[in-house]
């Protein structure tokens, strides 16, 4: 098989070009003068002094806020859900697990745009609540709308991968307890959760990336003048040309989201998720998902 | 299973599945609704889809966002087939730092790699538009066809594609005839995911893509500043194409392994 060998070169060659290098320059911008060309550059520190910037702060904080309020309400939400869906005979749950994933193959622009006709100040909700006589709620436009979009959003990958957890789990450990005496409430905590930890683990990242760093969500569900890291990052590129500023405040979500993989990594190893099942769950989920990352 | 869990469970997933489709719902009535307002029901009419197939600039986003997904996956399914191929016959150190590498893409949040991809081509003077499109969309697309279709290659016999060349076939014959017929299922799953990703792709696009060249993604994005049914009527269609392939790729196997099955019982 040899001679097989050689077909990694072109990849190899790929990956440094289009992956290594664009990383690379991040870095590159985060660290010089704005202004400057790239065959003068000179090292400063200058574009992360901006983070002392109270604004950005409250952006930073903001972001962390949300992403960990739509998380737990997914994880609320999603666990009884991918729980209840375990239990149901083989066929449902196929059907059931189907008809969780379909809504995350329809473009995220759109079903986010969908919750604008829902939400507006004379949308169906409004409507309704009027025609029943109440006073209308200013929904849209509202940290409400945008953790709802993000909910609404993400909420399928933390169900799909506790499902996958539950499932692979041993009923007979689950009634073996039962049977020992435990009542329901002790069943859980002591074995069904310690159980699907990993699938719990592996849908709070899948929802917490992709909600803290959201610019898609956060624009259309929050108004133009809404901030979250994402939006900011896209302003900085977009609208203000500070490519260097915009590159130092992603040098620091990259960095967040790799100390936040690693916490997680810690608590799968302490919950004693064998990590080699948990990689393969996690592609065979964005299988049958799909890049979802806002 | 205790009896008295059964309401609760039943109330549970339906409530969550009503969560999830209603907004899907409101797209699909509203699509056909006779204004451009998006809740007030003004009578049953197609406006909205005889606006979205006679604005222009929507079928050439239609024609930029289906080009580049069947680009992008018949390149990114043939670079990473290839890759993962010689990754399970490459040294431990090779096959390593390749799959971490690779695995940057699928972990990094999509904006730093869309503003990665834009530093790259404004830095080598490269103006964006459709070629800068369909390279970012393959650099996002090939992480996910490699870590689909090397635990095919792992687990195919080693000894297969040698004992091939042994009795006389070129490598080229190898591995058309003997190491690709084996690992099929692997590189049609991640073929489709990578068609998925690049077809609902924003981020990577919005950032890449220039020189008027629009998915409809982006497309959608621009139009999202105001109150736009056409947006419903396009994700109606969508929706409806979504539907009809699930219900031919799920549902039609099952009714034919059926009726063999019963063919074969009887």
């Amino acid at each position: 098989m040899k001679p097989f060998r050689k077909l990694v070169g072109p990849y190899c060659l790929w990956l440094f070009v289009l992956t290594v290098i664009p990383m690379f320059l991040i870095i590159l911008y985060a660290f010089i003068e704005r202004g400057n060309t790239i065959a003068t550059f000179n090292f400063t520190f200058d574009n992360f002094k901006s983070f002392y910037d109270p604004v950005f702060i409250s952006v930073l904080i903001k972001s962390f806020v949300l992403g960990i309020i739509t998380t737990i309400i997914c994880l609320l939400i999603g666990y009884p859900v991918a729980y209840a869906i375990s239990k149901c005979k083989e066929k449902t749950q196929t059907l059931l697990i189907l008809l969780i994933t379909i809504p995350t193959w329809i473009n995220l622009l759109m079903r986010t745009y969908a919750w604008i006709g829902i939400l507006s100040n004379n949308g169906i909700i409004n409507n309704i609540l009027q025609a029943m006589g109440f006073a209308p709620i200013n929904m849209l436009y509202t940290d409400f709308a945008v953790v709802l979009g993000m909910v609404y959003d993400f909420l399928p990958f933390m169900i799909l991968p506790i499902h996958t957890a539950l499932t692979k789990m041993d009923p007979a450990i689950e009634e073996a307890g039962s049977d020992l005496g435990a009542g329901p409430i002790k069943n859980f905590i002591k074995i069904i959760l310690p159980l699907s930890m990993g699938g719990v683990l592996t849908g709070i990242t899948m929802v917490f990336l992709p909600a803290l760093s959201a610019f898609v969500i956060p624009r259309l569900l929050g108004g133009a003048q809404y901030a979250l890291i994402g939006s900011f990052i896209e302003r900085q590129f977009i609208h203000v040309g500070n490519w260097h500023f915009g590159s130092a405040v992603s040098l620091i979500l990259a960095v967040l989201v790799i100390v936040f993989m690693a916490l997680i990594y810690m608590l799968e190893r302490y919950a004693g998720v064998n990590m080699d099942e948990e990689d393969k769950k996690h592609a065979k989920i964005r299988k049958n998902t799909k890049s979802f990352m806002d | 299973m205790r009896k008295s869990g059964k309401i609760p469970k039943v109330l549970w997933i339906s409530v969550t599945l009503l969560f999830l489709y209603f907004p899907l719902l409101v797209m699909v009535v509203f699509s056909f609704n006779d204004s451009t307002s998006l809740s007030h029901w003004e009578g049953f009419s197609f406006r909205w889809y005889e606006s979205l197939f006679s604005s222009n600039q929507m079928i050439s986003a239609i024609f930029v966002s289906v080009s580049i997904a069947v680009l992008a996956t018949i390149i990114s399914t043939i670079l990473g087939t290839v890759t993962a191929i010689g990754l399970s016959k490459s040294k431990k150190i090779v096959r390593t730092a390749i799959l971490q590498t690779n695995n940057l893409p699928i972990l990094n949040p999509e904006i730093v790699t869309a503003i990665s991809l834009m530093l790259l081509f404004s830095f080598l003077g490269i103006n964006r538009g459709y070629l800068t499109l369909l390279i970012a969309h393959i650099v996002i697309c090939t992480p996910f066809v490699i870590t689909n279709v090397l635990p095919k290659v792992k687990q195919m016999d080693v000894h297969l594609a040698d004992a091939a060349m042994d009795l006389g076939a070129t490598p080229l014959q190898a591995l058309t005839k003997v190491i690709i017929p084996q690992i099929k299922p692997g590189i049609f799953a991640g073929a489709l995911m990578a068609f998925t990703i690049s077809f609902d792709d924003f981020i990577i696009s919005y950032f890449v893509s220039g020189n008027g060249i629009e998915n409809i993604s982006i497309v959608v994005y621009n139009m999202s500043r105001r109150t736009n049914p056409s947006i419903y009527a396009l994700a109606t269609i969508i929706l409806v194409v979504i539907l009809v392939i699930v219900f031919v790729g799920t549902f039609v196997p099952y009714i034919i392994v059926k009726r063999k099955g019963r063919i074969t019982h009887e």
